[in-house]
């Protein structure tokens, strides 16, 4: 089994699928009619580009595997997504500061993923690329709206800002198979999308009123499966009908 | 003109009105926004379609409950995309609704406040996920029945938003159907599944058709302006005319001891359905009544800094806008 090439993609589709996850929570309970349709919608991408990838890494492990037993059936040291995403729906500013934080990083890696040698790999990306397009604009234009809203709103989305700002770097961490398949032309090296993402998110806040946070104190450990207390949580629901019937068909 | 003969000319006027309006309706020509109606008219359509729009989106929330646990990613996609489906007909519902002349903000003051209502079924809980196949397999389904004939209905932009709402949820239900068909292929525990979310929602279903006629005390006005075409009871029956024979398919058994089918009459005959238990939930007392508006409630308060914002941040760039065109 090409192993590096399946725990690249888990790294790439973990984020994907946590984040939809997160999103999911909320459908139903938004703000207005109108946001709760939009972030299900992001949802809905992000479900469906863990989709794609969860059954191209079943393909290359092969035997029983499927998109449902990686989604469903790993422990929770073998999720890879960063810790960023995982983090709760505190309120609607937390949401979409995590969304957008994630959502612009997420567009920089498709476009360069779009070119990787590996076909399978480039055309998820070029499919993703409309999608996250689609994604950054709307969670930019709510931090637009929420920084320079109302003195709360503006309060609210600073604070979610500094609350998330720590679990941004851990998105150029290169893990080793990462290293590994950057170097053949598969993989996108994430610790060169860092300058120009801090460069775009940190004009973005600015238009939005918001102070660009000076914390230099970084969280990791998403990617090596070390994860923040709220992962255990999430993923007892999301697991729960797969570990209580277990082996059924749905 | 004396003012007698001036008021006769008014109420003369008013009536000939009336009669132009309910000879409209009799052509089964499609009353619009902007055409004269009677008083009476706009406030029933207003009652009905912000109770439809109200149904929509409480709806959202007992399938919601189980999105972040769905079984497959396939699952959790459609379940999602089905969710999604109703806030849009919610949407869609609400705009039809402002047409009268209400706003939405005044629509959500009447269902947070109890005082507008929505379908009862929603207070019932989903504890199973088979409840995700059973509501749309009987739900939608009566849903569908009920609302077919609302395509047809004389109020313009109901009848369009329906023809749009009829096609999703004929998707939703065989969806539905489709969810219990991999119940009932699956283990005996999955089958027992199944058979156990039948048990619970094929009574409120029956009862989401409405009281029985001489009950219902809006359906004689309703069916004289094809707001309603078919009486609750015919509806009902309907309902089960056609849900029936999709249970043998399943291979489920449908909890009523009395149904059999009438040779004489060509319909199945059916139990006593408990219209205490109808009335109880209509009136506030069923199991999720409290949940419900309290979920919705809490979601409206909670995003209420969330609209301010987004207010103040359209006011402000209106400003600017004011302020650059001035300065050239």
């Amino acid at each position: 089994m090409k192993t590096n090439l399946y725990n690249y993609i888990l790294e790439l589709a973990d984020n994907c699928l946590i984040a939809g996850q997160r999103l999911g929570e909320l459908c139903g309970h938004g703000p207005s009619l109108e946001t709760d349709i939009a972030c299900t919608n992001i949802s809905l991408d992000l479900f469906g580009q863990t989709r794609s990838y969860f059954q191209y890494a079943a393909d290359i492990k092969g035997g029983d595997a499927s998109e449902d037993s990686i989604a469903f059936l790993r422990y929770e040291r073998q999720y890879k997504n960063v810790l960023l995403v995982e983090q709760p729906n505190r309120d609607f500013a937390y949401t979409i500061a995590r969304q957008y934080l994630f959502d612009v990083f997420h567009l920089l890696l498709l476009e360069k993923l779009q070119f990787s040698q590996d076909m399978i790999l480039s055309a998820i990306a070029k499919k993703s690329i409309k999608e996250a397009s689609y994604h950054v604009r709307f969670t930019g234009d709510w931090i637009k709206r929420l920084g320079d809203g109302t003195e709360e709103s503006h309060a609210k989305m600073q604070e979610a800002i500094d609350g998330l700002w720590t679990y941004t770097n851990e998105l150029f961490e290169v893990t080793e198979e990462a290293k590994i398949l950057a170097e053949e032309g598969i993989a996108v090296n994430v610790s060169t999308l860092k300058d120009l993402y801090y460069e775009k998110v940190s004009a973005l806040l600015t238009e939005a009123t918001l102070t660009v946070p000076e914390n230099k104190y970084f969280q990791k450990g998403g990617k090596s499966g070390i994860h923040t207390e709220h992962m255990g949580y999430l993923l007892a629901d999301m697991q729960y009908m797969q570990r209580a019937y277990p082996n059924m068909k749905w | 003109m004396s003012e007698a003969q001036l008021k006769n000319t008014g109420t003369e006027r008013s009536r000939s009105l009336e009669e132009i309006f309910e000879q409209r309706i009799a052509n089964d020509e499609k009353i619009e926004p902007k055409d004269w109606m009677p008083e009476k008219y706009r406030k029933t359509h207003i009652r009905q379609i912000s109770q439809h729009a109200h149904s929509e989106i409480v709806g959202m929330l007992p399938e919601g409950n189980w999105i972040t646990r769905a079984p497959s990613l396939r699952r959790k996609v459609a379940l999602l995309a089905k969710v999604q489906d109703e806030a849009g007909h919610g949407l869609y519902l609400y705009s039809a609704c402002e047409t009268l002349g209400i706003s939405r903000d005044e629509l959500y003051d009447q269902l947070h406040s109890g005082k507008a209502k929505y379908s009862s079924i929603f207070n019932y809980p989903t504890v199973t996920w088979a409840d995700m196949g059973a509501i749309g397999w009987l739900v939608d389904g009566a849903a569908i029945i009920n609302q077919v004939p609302l395509c047809n209905t004389s109020y313009g932009p109901y009848a369009r938003a329906m023809i749009r709402v009829c096609k999703e949820e004929s998707f939703h239900q065989r969806q539905g159907f489709e969810i219990m068909m991999s119940l009932c292929n699956g283990t005996e525990v999955q089958k027992q599944m199944a058979q156990d979310a039948l048990n619970r929602w094929w009574w409120p279903s029956l009862m989401m058709l409405g009281p029985t006629d001489s009950e219902s005390v809006h359906t004689e006005q309703s069916m004289k302006w094809k707001l309603k075409r078919k009486t609750n009871d015919e509806l009902r029956q309907q309902f089960i005319d056609q849900t029936v024979p999709q249970a043998d398919i399943l291979g489920l058994t449908i909890p009523d001891p009395d149904l059999k089918w009438n040779e004489e009459t060509g319909h199945y005959d059916f139990g006593e359905i408990d219209w205490e238990e109808f009335w109880q939930v209509v009136k506030g007392h069923g199991p999720c009544n409290k949940e419900r508006m309290n979920a919705r409630v809490g979601a409206w308060e909670r995003g209420t800094w969330v609209r301010d914002a987004a207010m103040a941040y359209a006011e402000k760039q209106q400003d600017k806008k004011v302020n650059s065109a001035k300065a050239v």
